[in-house]
């Protein structure tokens, strides 16, 4: 595709990232493309806007007020304290501030107070509730197309009102009444159809296989395999699709193959359950969530595997350890003494731990590395057995294999973490803007890191993370090069069984 | 008068007690299908009952994110509670009450005079900020001052009774213990007393219509209350059951 000049400023990297001065509207004009009739019915929603969406979209609002509990809790509870209002990363790289938490939460609940509170209905301007207009829905698709539901502004609410799930009810309401986002909607459409968001048909992935098959021999001489749909293997890989296609994504699961290889245990993909992402959280669907991930467990039946191990993915991370047991559970046809699903980062820490890997640290001597939390990992998973176990192994793993590492600043990094700006729906060059604008946090931490310790390299072990900064690196005078797959890392550093050495020591 | 007040705080109290149970059994029987706790999160149940008394006691979130609204949120609610529980007197015989709660009541009486101008302190702080603050002013309506002013002028006018005009509050204890058995006595008339009276009375009866529903709220958070082990336990709302028995 040929690269479009950007419309908009980059922002400029300050020395510590600033709260803004509220200026309206910076970002009104910002909408994602809408998605074609044929993505929607796909979904089972309309195919386009309704004509009676003012009472359609009412009606879905009332239904999910009664289905969430953190709705419904949520509407009523904001007291408008602002402890959130500097939270955003959309908010800080924007200055609008209907990118505050808590300015988008009120694009929804001022209608949610004019049609379903006594106070809304008798006084509206006192308690700031308004009519549900076309102006309304259109902002509603704007600004909640703007939020990466990352949880930041969860962690310092006094109530824990959680922005992401106010996006999530928003965008199902737009759903409903057939406003759909292009992006989120397509693909969905998409794994629907094929198994995964890329739209890779199974002979594809065997190729690309195949291929990581050869590349891995011709360098160490130790033939690991890449096995697709291999029945009876005791782990199935899921993994997002990204791996299977670009860099460095694909260097991660190269990495992840050769874990599997040292740790002695078959595993296989499946062409059918070929993607980790789920984007029917992004939606807020429910039903779309539930079905993307039927796919995972009906390809562990057929394939008769014992254990379910999910590559680098944040969201994914979510939908996996958070929600797939509610979704698509029980998962008791496999082997119960493995937590279902497990993430990659347990596996290969759990292998470190027994010693059953060796490793050459000074194969990744080269970089000095720093780990960036992404949003959904940190703040809406676990790893291992104990809290913040999510910060704790991957940064484990990094170390084990590495031996120059420093972390960002620490308001920037575990349960702070920012977001890189492209999470939850927004990875689509529609939303550039909002996505270069909103990584300025994170690339402000970054560049304070490399300048005060010496990073050079920065790991994620999210798929969306990946992208996002191998786009938004170089608008922030950046390399693209330098966000890494934290198996990468480990794939660098690893000596495998009869691994030929010769070429490396030489060097 | 008396008569009016009388009426005034049994409807008010009513309100207060019908409109808080409505919420907190929808919010009770409202399901919450997906496990959607902050991580990271107490993974046993014991472990949510502390984070839970962190955040409603200390106000833990709010100390993470940002120092001034926590300390005069704090002042304010702590002060707040401290003031109820020297009022609880003016309703309740000691006889009423196990012995070591009125004990505790008694201690509390000095403390709860400081505490109001702590209260009152902290509500001029949250006014101000308000004010003040571009982000906090942009989010602000109109009954977000109001509220403030309310609760201020409650305070003060309370202040205004213990310090400057001093009000018979023998009387003021009969009239509230009498209205248990609807045989209240007659109400000092004082100026501050009709105010303070008259605007406890207002905000009992907003208070179910009102952003005050953080009070039950918070104890129904999803990301606050739930326990973190979605892996070991299938957690299923009755919806979503109903949804898999179809397909």
């Amino acid at each position: 595709m040929a690269k479009k000049k950007p419309t908009f400023e980059t922002p400029e990297l300050g020395e510590y990232y600033e709260v803004p001065e509220v200026t309206e509207g910076t970002m009104a004009h910002l909408s994602p493309f809408v998605a074609q009739p044929v993505h929607n019915t796909d979904l089972n929603f309309p195919g386009e806007l309704v004509d009676d969406w003012h009472g359609k979209a009412l009606e879905k609002l009332d239904d999910l007020r009664t289905r969430y509990r953190s709705l419904q809790v949520y509407l009523d509870s904001c007291v408008k304290c602002g402890a959130c209002t500097d939270k955003c990363h959309y908010y800080l790289g924007t200055k609008d501030p209907k990118n505050m938490p808590v300015g988008r939460q009120d694009l929804l609940r001022k209608v949610y107070r004019r049609y379903f509170t006594f106070a809304g209905m008798f006084f509206p301007k006192l308690v700031g509730a308004a009519d549900l207009t076309r102006e309304t829905l259109d902002e509603w698709y704007s600004y909640y197309h703007q939020c990466s539901q990352c949880r930041r502004c969860s962690v310092f609410c006094p109530y824990g009102i959680d922005t992401a799930e106010i996006s999530m009810a928003a965008r199902e309401i737009l759903d409903s009444i057939g406003y759909g986002q292009k992006y989120c909607n397509e693909i969905i459409a998409k794994l629907n159809k094929v198994g995964n968001n890329l739209g890779l048909p199974g002979p594809a992935l065997a190729d690309t296989l195949e291929g990581l098959e050869e590349d891995v021999f011709d360098e160490t001489g130790v033939e690991v395999k890449y096995p697709l749909d291999q029945k009876g293997a005791d782990i199935l890989l899921v993994t997002p699709s990204a791996d299977f296609f670009a860099e460095p994504h694909v260097d991660g699961l190269i990495g992840y193959g050769k874990v599997f290889h040292e740790a002695g245990l078959s595993w296989t993909i499946s062409s059918y359950a070929s993607e980790a992402a789920n984007f029917g959280m992004f939606i807020g669907s429910y039903e779309n969530m539930r079905r993307v991930s039927l796919r995972i467990r009906k390809a562990a039946m057929d394939l008769g595997v014992k254990r379910v191990v999910f590559g680098e993915c944040g969201h994914a991370w979510r939908v996996a350890y958070a929600f797939l047991n509610t979704l698509a559970g029980p998962f008791d046809f496999l082997d119960p003494d493995y937590p279902v699903p497990q993430h990659i980062m347990e596996f290969t820490w759990d292998q470190i731990e027994k010693g059953n890997l060796n490793f050459d640290k000074s194969a990744n001597d080269e970089m000095t590395l720093t780990f960036h939390d992404s949003c959904n990992v940190a703040r809406a998973t676990r790893m291992g057995s104990k809290p913040g176990g999510q910060m704790e192994i991957p940064r484990n793993v990094i170390k084990a294999v590495c031996n120059n590492y420093a972390d960002m600043h620490y308001d920037t990094i575990g349960e702070k973490t920012f977001c890189c700006g492209g999470g939850g729906g927004l990875l689509t060059d529609d939303l550039m803007e909002i996505r270069v604008k909103g990584a300025l946090p994170r690339m402000t931490a970054l560049r304070n890191v490399m300048e005060e310790e010496g990073v050079t390299h920065i790991a994620a072990i999210c798929a969306i993370c990946k992208s996002q900064f191998t786009k938004v690196l170089p608008y922030y005078g950046m390399d693209m090069d330098q966000i890494v797959s934290i198996h990468q890392l480990v794939s660098n550093a690893i000596i495998m069984t009869g691994q030929n050495t010769d070429d490396v020591e030489t060097k | 008068m008396s008569y009016f007040f009388a009426l005034l705080f049994i409807f008010a109290t009513l309100v207060l007690v019908i409109g808080l149970a409505r919420k907190i059994i929808q919010y009770a029987r409202t399901p919450a299908p997906l496990k959607i706790a902050t991580t990271p999160a107490p993974i046993t149940r014991s472990g949510v009952v502390l984070r839970m008394f962190r955040e409603v006691v200390f106000f833990e979130s709010l100390f993470k994110g940002t120092k001034w609204t926590w300390l005069f949120g704090w002042m304010f609610h702590i002060g707040l509670f401290l003031v109820l529980l020297r009022h609880l007197r003016y309703f309740v015989e000691p006889s009423w009450l196990p012995g070591w709660i009125w004990t505790l009541i008694e201690l509390i009486q000095p403390v709860g005079i400081y505490a109001a101008f702590a209260m009152v302190a902290g509500l001029v702080g949250l006014f101000l900020r308000r004010i003040f603050v571009d982000r906090v002013r942009y989010i602000s309506a109109p009954s977000d001052y109001l509220w403030l002013i309310l609760l201020g002028f409650i305070g003060f006018s309370g202040l205004m009774m213990k310090f400057v005009s001093h009000t018979d509050v023998v009387m003021v204890k009969q009239f509230f213990i009498g209205l248990w058995t609807l045989s209240w006595g007659p109400l000092p008339v004082d100026f501050p007393l009709i105010v303070h009276l008259s605007l406890v009375a207002i905000l009992m009866i907003f208070f179910p219509f009102s952003k005050l529903l953080h009070v039950p709220g918070v104890f129904f958070s999803p990301t606050r209350n739930q326990v973190d082990n979605p892996r070991e336990k299938r957690h299923l709302a009755p919806w979503a059951k109903a949804m898999e028995e179809q397909n």
